[in-house]
Parts: C-alpha cells; sequence; structure tokens
C-alpha cells in the first residue's frame, strides 16, 4: 500500500488507519500468521492497531498479545497463563524512558548511581532470561530516548548524576547483551525520537491523558520500525536493488552529455551527492544486497558512464546490467527470472515519476519507493528499511560472488551435452552435518525465507532450531556445498524426529540456487545412513502444498517414497517402510567423512 | 469558520476515523450514538481533530469532550 511507504504521512495513517486495515485484508494475498505479544510499559492499543498495517503490508498477518497496561515485567516473571497459552512467536517490550525507576538523583554517591544501574539493567535481564526459558522466541526491546529534560543542562549528559548519562550507559548495556544473544533484537527508539524531534515524541499531553508513550503521532515511526524488524527476522527482506543511471546514479544524461558531461565524482556539488549515494549502495553490496542495473541507454553509454575513474560503482559491481530502450518493467521482470528471485524481493530506484509508475502498476510486488530529489536518495533508501538486518550471516555477504559463480555454471553448461557429465565437471564436494552453532543464523534464515523448495515450509526461530539440536529425538542436518566455481554456502535444511522405529520428517528445504546440482539425493543418503545408524526402520515424508511449492509435491516419490495417504487440500504423507532397501542415489557429489 | 462549518470539518474526521462514511454529527452525538468510539479510539479522534484544525487542547478540556457539540465548541475557543 503506497500510503504506508516511507517516506509516509503518519497523521495520515492515524487518521485512516481502520480504512487501511479494511483495504489490506481485503487484498488477494497470502500472509504468513504470526503471533506477537507486545509486552508495554505504556498505553499500547494505538501501536498495536498501526503495528498492524504495516505487518499486514509485509505479507504477515498478525495475531496480539497486549499485556495491560505496564505490566510487561509481571507478565514475563509471574508467568501470566494468558501469556504462556498464547504461544508467542515474538515479544516485543515496548518500554520507554518512562519506565524507569531507579534514576540518579544529585546527592546521590557514585556507588548508589551504579547500583542503580546495574539494578535498572538486572531487572530487565532476568525478564529477557525469563522468555528465553519460556518461549523460545525472539525478544525486540526498545531501547531508551534520551530523556527531554536535562536538569543539569549540558553537564547532564556527562556527569554521573545526569539522567541522560544515566540512560546512555544503560542503553550501552542493552547492546551488550544483544551482541551476545542472537534472537535479540533492539529497537533503536532512541535513534527514532532523535529524528522526529525528542520534545514531540515525549510530548506530556499525550502520556499524563493516556499514558501514551511516545505521543500518539509518533506511533506510526515507532510501529514503522519495528514492524522492519519483525519482517526481516521472517525472511521478508528484499534482496535486489534495480537502479536507473540518469539522474539516479550520476547527473545528467549519459547518451547526450556524454561519459566526460555526467556529474559524479568530486568536482561539483551534485557530483558530490551522486558519489555519495554510489558509495553506500556499494556498502548495501557489503551486506548481501544485489545490484542491477535496469536503464534506456545504449550499452556502450552505459558502460562508459561507469567505467568512469571517478564512478565509485564500476561495471563489474552490478550483476546484470540492462541498459536498453525496452519498457523498464519487462527489464525488470528479466532481472528477477536471471537472479531466481520473486518480483517481490526487488526495489526499484528511478529518479523519474513515469518510470516508476509504470514498474508500480505492471509489477506491484516490486517496492517502488518516492526516492524524492538527489539530496533525499539516500535517507529515503536508508529509512525505508528493506535490507534491515536482523541475523547477518556469512552468506549475506557473500551473496554477490555466490550469483557471479552461477552464471558461469550457467556457461558451463551449454558446453556439455551429458548433465551428469556436467555435474561431474563441476567436482562438487558437500559437507552434511547435523546442526551447528557455527551456522545457525543462516539455518534460521532459511527455515524463514525459503518457499519453493520447501516440503513443510516450517518457520523456525534461532532459539528453536538451537532447542532442536540440542534434542536427543531430533536429528538434524545442514547441507553445505561447494564447487571449482565457488562456496555455495548452507543451502539445505532437513530435520525430524523419531517415534519408535518410524522417523517422521520435520522440515526438508534446499535453497533453489543449487536446483539440479543432486544435493537432495546427497542429503537423503546421508539422512538414511543416520537413521539406520539410530535403528529407524521408517521414514515418513510430509508435503504441505503453499501458494508457492508445488515444484516439490513429488518430491518425495523420487525418493523411493510411496504416497501413503492425501486430503482434499493436497496435503500427502509419503513412506519409505524399510529403510534397509535403500540405495545410495548421489554419484556426483563427494561428501566430506565419506 | 462558523459552528456549521466546524461540525462539517468534524463530521468528516469522525467518518475517517471509524471508518464509517454514514455518520452525521448533531450537537448531541456522543459515545453512545457511535458503537466503535471508547477511550482508545477516543484518543486516535482527539489527535486526528488536533491534527485537522492545527490546534492543541489542553488536558482540562480534552478530558471533558463528551459530545460533537463540546468538541466543535471547543475548536472555536482555539481557533
Amino acid at each position: 500500500m503506497e500510503s504506508l511507504q516511507y517516506p509516509f504521512d503518519s497523521q495520515l495513517i492515524l487518521r485512516m488507519k481502520k480504512r487501511f486495515r479494511r483495504e489490506l485484508l481485503s487484498e488477494d494475498v497470502r500472509r504468513i500468521q504470526k503471533k506477537i505479544a507486545i509486552l508495554g510499559g505504556s498505553t499500547t492499543a494505538e501501536i498495536r492497531s498501526v503495528l498492524e498495517l504495516f505487518l499486514l503490508d509485509q505479507g504477515i498477518e498478525p495475531a496480539f498479545y497486549e499485556s495491560e497496561y505496564n505490566s510487561y515485567w509481571q507478565d514475563v516473571m509471574f508467568e501470566n497463563p494468558a501469556l504462556l497459552s498464547f504461544r508467542p512467536d515474538i515479544i516485543y517490550i515496548h518500554t520507554t524512558s518512562r519506565n524507569l525507576r531507579e534514576l540518579p538523583k544529585m546527592t546521590d554517591s557514585p556507588e548508589v548511581v551504579e547500583h542503580k544501574l546495574a539494578e535498572e539493567y538486572e531487572s530487565f535481564r532476568v525478564m529477557w532470561e525469563k522468555i528465553t526459558q519460556n518461549f523460545h522466541c525472539p525478544v525486540i526491546q526498545n531501547n531508551f530516548e534520551r530523556p527531554s529534560l536535562r536538569l543539569m543542562g549540558n553537564k547532564d549528559v556527562s556527569d554521573i548524576h545526569g539522567k541522560s548519562y544515566f540512560v546512555t550507559r544503560l542503553n550501552q548495556k542493552f547492546y551488550e547483551y544483544a551482541q551476545n544473544h542472537p534472537d535479540f533484537y533492539i529497537n533503536d527508539i532512541d535513534f527514532l525520537s532523535a529524528c522526529f524531534g525528542l520534545e514531540k515524541w515525549n510530548d506530556p499531553f499525550y502520556w499524563h491523558m493516556y499514558k501514551c508513550a511516545p505521543a500518539i503521532p509518533a506511533v506510526p515511526e515507532l510501529a514503522f520500525n519495528t514492524a522492519n524488524i519483525i519482517k526481516s527476522i521472517f525472511g521478508r527482506n528484499k534482496k535486489a536493488l534495480v537502479l536507473d543511471l540518469d539522474n539516479t546514479l550520476w547527473g545528467g544524461i549519459v547518451g547526450e552529455d556524454g561519459a566526460d558531461g555526467i556529474e559524479i565524482g568530486q568536482e561539483t556539488a551534485a557530483g558530490q551527492l551522486y558519489s555519495e549515494f554510489q558509495s553506500y549502495l556499494r556498502e548495501l553490496q557489503s551486506l548481501g544486497v544485489l545490484l542491477t542495473i535496469d536503464s534506456k541507454n545504449d550499452m556502450e553509454n552505459a558502460l562508459a558512464g561507469l567505467n568512469r575513474p571517478d564512478s565509485v560503482l564500476k561495471p563489474e559491481d552490478f550483476l546484470i546490467i540492462k541498459a536498453n530502450w525496452e519498457p523498464k518493467d519487462r527489464n525488470l521482470k528479466e532481472i528477477a527470472e536471471e537472479l531466481n528471485i520473486g518480483t517481490d524481493a526487488l526495489v526499484f530506484v528511478d529518479d523519474n515519476p513515469a518510470e516508476r509508475h509504470i514498474v508500480r502498476s505492471q509489477v506491484p510486488d516490486a517496492a517502488v519507493p518516492e526516492i524524492g530529489e538527489p539530496q533525499d536518495y539516500l535517507t529515503t533508501l536508508d529509512r525505508s528499511g528493506f535490507f534491515e538486518v536482523t541475523a547477518l550471516s556469512e552468506d549475506d555477504m557473500k551473496r554477490g560472488e555466490m550469483y557471479k559463480a552461477n552464471f558461469q555454471r550457467t556457461r558451463q553448461q551449454a558446453a556439455f551435452a551429458d548433465y551428469r557429465q556436467y555435474l561431474l565437471s563441476l567436482e562438487m564436494k558437500a559437507e552434511i552435518k547435523p546442526f551447528s552453532s557455527l551456522y545457525m543464523a543462516r539455518i534460521a534464515q532459511l527455515t524463514n525465507k525459503s518457499n519453493q523448495f520447501n516440503l513443510t515450509t516450517r518457520r523456525c526461530s534461532e532459539a528453536e532450531l538451537t532447542q532442536i539440536a540440542a534434542d536427543p529425538n531430533y536429528i538434524t542436518l545442514y547441507g553445505k556445498l561447494t564447487d571449482k566455481f565457488g562456496d555455495n554456502g548452507v543451502v539445505s535444511i532437513v530435520f525430524g524426529h523419531k517415534e519408535g522405529e518410524v522417523f517422521h520428517i520435520d522440515l526438508w528445504l534446499m535453497s533453489c540456487r543449487v536446483l539440479k546440482r543432486d544435493m537432495e539425493f546427497a542429503m537423503m543418503d546421508e539422512l538414511v545412513r543416520r537413521c539406520r545408524a539410530a535403528g529407524v526402520r521408517t521414514i515418513r515424508g510430509y508435503y504441505i502444498p503453499t501458494k508457492k511449492n508445488g515444484m516439490v509435491r513429488d518430491f518425495y516419490g523420487l525418493h523411493d517414497f510411496v504416497k501413503v495417504s492425501e486430503d482434499e487440500t493436497g496435503s500427502a504423507v509419503w513412506e519409505l517402510a524399510e529403510i534397509s532397501l535403500y540405495e545410495r542415489k548421489n554419484t556426483v557429489i563427494e561428501v566430506e567423512g565419506e | 469558520m462558523n459552528k456549521e462549518e466546524i461540525l462539517k470539518k468534524l463530521n468528516a474526521v469522525f467518518c475517517d476515523v471509524f471508518d464509517d462514511d454514514t455518520i452525521c454529527l448533531t450537537a448531541e452525538t456522543n459515545a453512545d450514538d457511535i458503537d466503535d468510539w471508547d477511550s482508545l479510539a477516543h484518543i486516535s479522534l482527539i489527535a486526528a481533530i488536533e491534527n485537522e484544525f492545527d490546534i492543541r487542547f489542553d488536558i482540562k478540556t480534552a478530558l471533558h469532550l463528551k459530545t460533537a457539540g463540546e468538541i466543535a465548541d471547543a475548536i472555536s475557543a482555539l481557533l
């Protein structure tokens, strides 16, 4: 919904939220359902209803639990049965500086101030630990906004008695906790309140009138920020940027002004703006965001512009360059196909409103931000939260290289008449082992974003997976695939549990980047080997259909399983009755340790 | 702005906030007449009205606004 894209009109959202909700719910889209507990230190009704809008817009249909006013701590510590039975997928702790109890006084000794800081931090820490213990779900915790009053004036930020100093230090402790707990996420309201204006954020009217913190007009900013963390946790981030060139990556039109005439580099103010934008894009690339170009230009001119010595981004930084005179929406769809990702994973950036309009109308699920003027490009992209980082796996950082290697493989394939010969020529090596903490971030990420090659589409948090990995009743496997063109990283995940002599496969997924490489056979060989060792006789596999996983409907049939039942929705149970009769299938991948 | 104009603008705010185009405010309209007008909706309503008329209520006034007529009077006093 356009009204919910950054930069949005907060007042419009607040006023129209009922209608927006109705319109979003009437859209014919399938959303994943998630249970979100909001544990608040203030009135959270408005936050809940606006958060719902942003989540619906991101393809997530939330069910909410809300704590009573200011009983976030009690709900967790005294194990409120309503919260326990709600079984949240995410717990959001919405606290603000209004909830701090032990603030320093001018008469406090340094020891007392230290003690207060430790007490305040402890009360949060024990609550987080209790949540981990009882719910095994991700926690989103606000940091604290700066208090808007400074008793000592400027000294408030540096003196040990200053509330500003106290809050800054407490925040620091929260960040350290976050660094050591992967399923714990800080919601940075310190930043938000600064952007919004601290005085308006802390407007006492809304606090004293309704116990709302922050003030109602700030709620959309807060809810948007929170929704970005949530959608990122559930694998709804964007993956690639589709960029225009003229007046987007540089000033001017390269086809008319020539490569020497466009504005880029340090010579002019406008050139500096574009350089800064390009530098930011290069940093996004280092997070694993894929860069591509969709420009109305002759290829020769496009390359001439990018090859200028002062251009930050070079042609080789882009996985795909479409410089032609085709409609941009067509190019964009081709880019999605070539990258093998959905158009809903693309962000289209173009200074031209007409181009934005055509892409928006032809490819409604691609993100098309109202990017503004050149001086706004950076802020718009940065604040939109398309690439919100929650789990940053090593694979993310290397994603660009992986895609490049993929293109090389495609080229190699064309040279082989026999597909098996081609697979052998890739010199593939796999590592197939039980889940290890080293890869847990990537494993969780895969369970949350794989849609196509995914038999049951079960989404798991890191905490949940850690628990499963430790359970002796479970067999877990990750598969990592390397070949002569590069490391594909962790690409396949399987786990299931044993009941007597029967093993149930709870989850089986594979990244589409390694389709048709026989990796699934190597995985099944290993699973069967481990099942045999564990005294299993029969393996049962499940297929639960979604809009996107039709490609694996008959997956288990390829592995000697027999379909034993299927209901009217297409959900099917497959069985490998006697695993002693199973024969190894993989002949092209060398598996480590065999 | 006279009372009638205020009430008309106010009516538009109510229609949006309650997502109900059939609302037709009179001076006497109160929370009993509009199903969703509870204390939580009241917060949204006050925020939307402040924004629409570019005014700020003081706490004492805001707490005692029970009918559309009272709201219109309070707006009028601030314009």
